[in-house]
């Protein structure tokens, strides 16, 4: 069988999987459709959350982004994976017990207000169609790479299969088909590591092998990457180029954001018990860090292959390296793209892969005859090109490609089923219909989740050109906004309605300042980026990635003060908060 | 009686927080970020310790510590009779 018979039945064979659960478990009351009637186990929830947390960048992009970033990219690995202990700890539990259906509601109800819940929803809403449009441009990339159909094609059977189960099932559909996505994904992810694991260092376990010794040769991987790395004037892989602060605040940013997102928020409220919740949480960050820990050994084993068969020879002989006729076939497959490309600077036939930006590396360079860097490889490939780089059999190809796919559409579900509730359940029903009856709530929220897929596929086929950079504000405005007004209504009852909503403006308004300053967003019509971004501009030195930490701290500070300068929240939302602090349901005659 | 052991309970959790974020945050950005050098120069394994503990070791202890404080909680929840029925 062809490869792409064989990607095309692996790839098919998952979607009939998926749309057979989303049948099997249709949602049949609003309970079930925002969450899943609180029957999910805390194990299913993890591996669901998981899914849900991993998207196309997590599983396409990460391992190549830190092959490329070496130290840096840790930024990534803490910092998506270190705000489940903030969840843990700080949120999931409370937000159970609270037992309603969206991260606006709670807001709402803890602050007794509709003005804070509008402003909740327009975060929401913000952050998660950022997103969307992320993952419906991952479907349409693996799609057309892998089954070679146009991006767009593959888009609409992307959005053709989320709209079955996501319209239909709702959470409910969306946790079980999470759950067998999860298991896609994650095979279709350690394979291909393990094999070339073992072929460069005979240890089949990721995690310890790229610090194990390169097979025959007994210097250790990174220490041989290092050495490379450093002779062609790149930074050494082991040790960065951003400063220690920014280092600090981009983690810090993506971890309390992490914290803050209601796609993830919410998956705690699937559960059935407090105590769910916690485990369930444990269970979640077990199984993203199964892919988490083997990312950064793929990251620096595929830079090691792609160093190695650039520059077979010694570095500054004339034959040390790759002569461009003799590039290897998943060279000339990716070329096709446009996602590697060669030219020829110095017109010696051979490909010369450096750093020419570095002024210590240039007189070197040039007395070996190069003339720049010959060869751009988009970091996206590194995991998808990985199995052909390693001669891995069809099967295993077919296999990743369905497990990019399983990546995006499980995220991209999570992402529209909170949009669609921030709709119906938080605008329809929350503010202007009270009295609408539960089955056209269900009604209202299966329409707006069609009109959010139909607008993340717009997104996803037209991407405005801010599309990557508001990535960045998402989780700064998660970790300004949401993140601090939740925490601070679970522990602090004394912080009220006027002290959230100044709060959350505040935080919003300066990190969305910043990152328009520095980056611009919507105002480019008027000029915007108004600063050069480099550091020596940046307050404190940091860079608008990690500006949602001062967010943050200016959201509590806030909040804090202005709920000391006005009267303290009524005696009711005291005994709400009392009342979210135990796991067991008390009678209002203890509180 | 009721509202002294709700105030017991939850002093005994935010102690319990706080040392697991403690924890969370030695192990991470002490470890991984602000005395990553100084940990490189120790070499276990292949790793250089500081480069370890940024890329692997900080997220096996975030595993550990939700588990444990899953199990720790659990236990409280018991010992102050508020456990769910």
């Amino acid at each position: 069988m062809s490869l792409q018979a064989l990607t095309y039945l692996v790839v098919g064979l998952s979607f009939a999987l998926y749309i057979g659960i989303a049948i099997w478990s249709r949602a049949h009351s609003t309970g079930d459709f925002y969450i899943a009637g609180k029957g999910v186990s805390p194990v299913a929830n993890g591996m669901a959350t998981a899914a849900d947390w991993m998207s196309a960048a997590s599983f396409i992009s990460m391992a190549g982004l830190i092959a490329f970033l070496g130290y840096d990219g840790s930024v990534y690995l803490m910092g998506w994976t270190g705000g489940y202990v903030l969840l843990a700890l700080l949120l999931a539990p409370y937000l159970r017990k609270f037992g309603k259906f969206t991260v606006p509601e709670f807001i709402a109800e803890r602050y007794y207000s509709r003005t804070a819940r509008i402003v909740a929803v327009i975060c929401l809403i913000f952050i998660s169609f950022t997103y969307v449009a992320g993952q419906m441009r991952g479907v349409g990339i693996v799609f057309s790479r892998f089954l070679e159909v146009d991006v767009t094609v593959g888009l609409v059977i992307g959005m053709g299969v989320v709209f079955v189960y996501a319209v239909m099932g709702g959470m409910k559909g969306i946790t079980y088909t999470q759950v067998a996505q999860y298991c896609v994904l994650i095979f279709a992810y350690t394979v291909p590591a393990v094999f070339i694991a073992i072929q460069i260092t005979g240890n089949p376990l990721p995690q310890l092998a790229f610090g194990s010794e390169i097979a025959g040769t007994g210097t250790p991987l990174l220490e041989k990457l290092d050495d490379i790395v450093t002779s062609l004037g790149f930074t050494q892989y082991t040790s960065g180029t951003k400063s220690r602060i920014d280092v600090f605040c981009i983690t810090m940013a993506l971890m309390v954001g992490t914290a803050g997102l209601p796609h993830v928020i919410v998956r705690f409220f699937t559960v059935p018990r407090v105590r769910d919740a916690r485990l369930s949480a444990g269970y979640a960050l077990l199984f993203i860090a199964i892919l988490y820990t083997t990312a950064p050994a793929v990251g620096s084993m595929a830079r090691y292959n792609l160093l190695n068969t650039i520059q077979p020879g010694e570095i500054g002989a004339p034959q040390g390296n790759l002569a461009y006729a003799e590039r290897p076939q998943w060279f000339r497959t990716w070329e096709q793209t446009g996602l590697v490309t060669f030219e020829d600077k110095n017109g010696d036939g051979r490909i010369q892969y450096y750093k020419d930006a570095n002024p210590a590396f240039r007189d070197e360079a040039r007395a070996y005859g190069w003339e720049g860097n010959e060869l751009t490889v988009d970091r996206d490939i590194m995991v998808l090109a990985n199995p052909e780089i390693a001669r891995l059999p069809d099967w295993v190809i077919a296999l990743v490609a369905a497990g990019g796919i399983a990546a995006a559409l499980s995220t991209a579900a999570g992402l529209l089923l909170v949009i669609s509730a921030a709709i119906s359940h938080d605008l329809v029903k929350g503010i202007f219909l009270p009295d609408i009856s539960e089955q056209r709530e269900l009604l209202a929220g299966r329409i707006a989740a069609a009109v959010a897929i139909m607008i993340a596929g717009y997104l996803g086929f037209d991407p405005p050109g801010w599309v990557a950079q508001v990535v960045a504000f998402a989780f700064g405005l998660a970790a300004a906004s949401l993140f601090p007004v939740i925490l601070l209504g679970i522990f602090f009852k004394r912080v009220n309605k006027e002290g959230a909503i100044a709060g959350m403006l505040t935080g919003l308004l300066f990190t969305y300042g910043y990152i328009e300053y520095f980056k611009g967003l919507f105002l480019k019509w008027a000029g915007a980026p108004f600063g050069e971004n480099v550091a020596e501009n940046w307050l404190f030195g940091i860079s608008p990635e990690g500006i949602g930490v001062i967010g943050m701290c200016l959201n509590l500070v806030v909040a804090i003060t202005v709920s000391h300068l006005t009267s303290p929240p009524p005696p009711r939302i005291q005994r709400m908060v009392e009342q979210i602090r135990v796991p067991r349901e008390l009678e209002e005659s203890h509180l | 009686m009721h509202l002294e052991n709700r105030l017991a309970y939850w002093r005994a959790n935010l102690r319990l927080v706080a040392i697991c974020l403690s924890i969370w945050f030695v192990c991470s950005y002490g470890f991984g970020i602000l005395f990553v050098e100084e940990l490189n120069r120790i070499s276990i394994g292949g790793f250089k310790l500081g480069f370890w503990f940024a890329q692997q070791g900080s997220i096996y202890v975030f595993v550990v510590l939700i588990f444990f404080y899953a199990w720790r909680m659990n236990k409280l929840d018991k010992r102050f009779d508020l456990h769910e029925s």
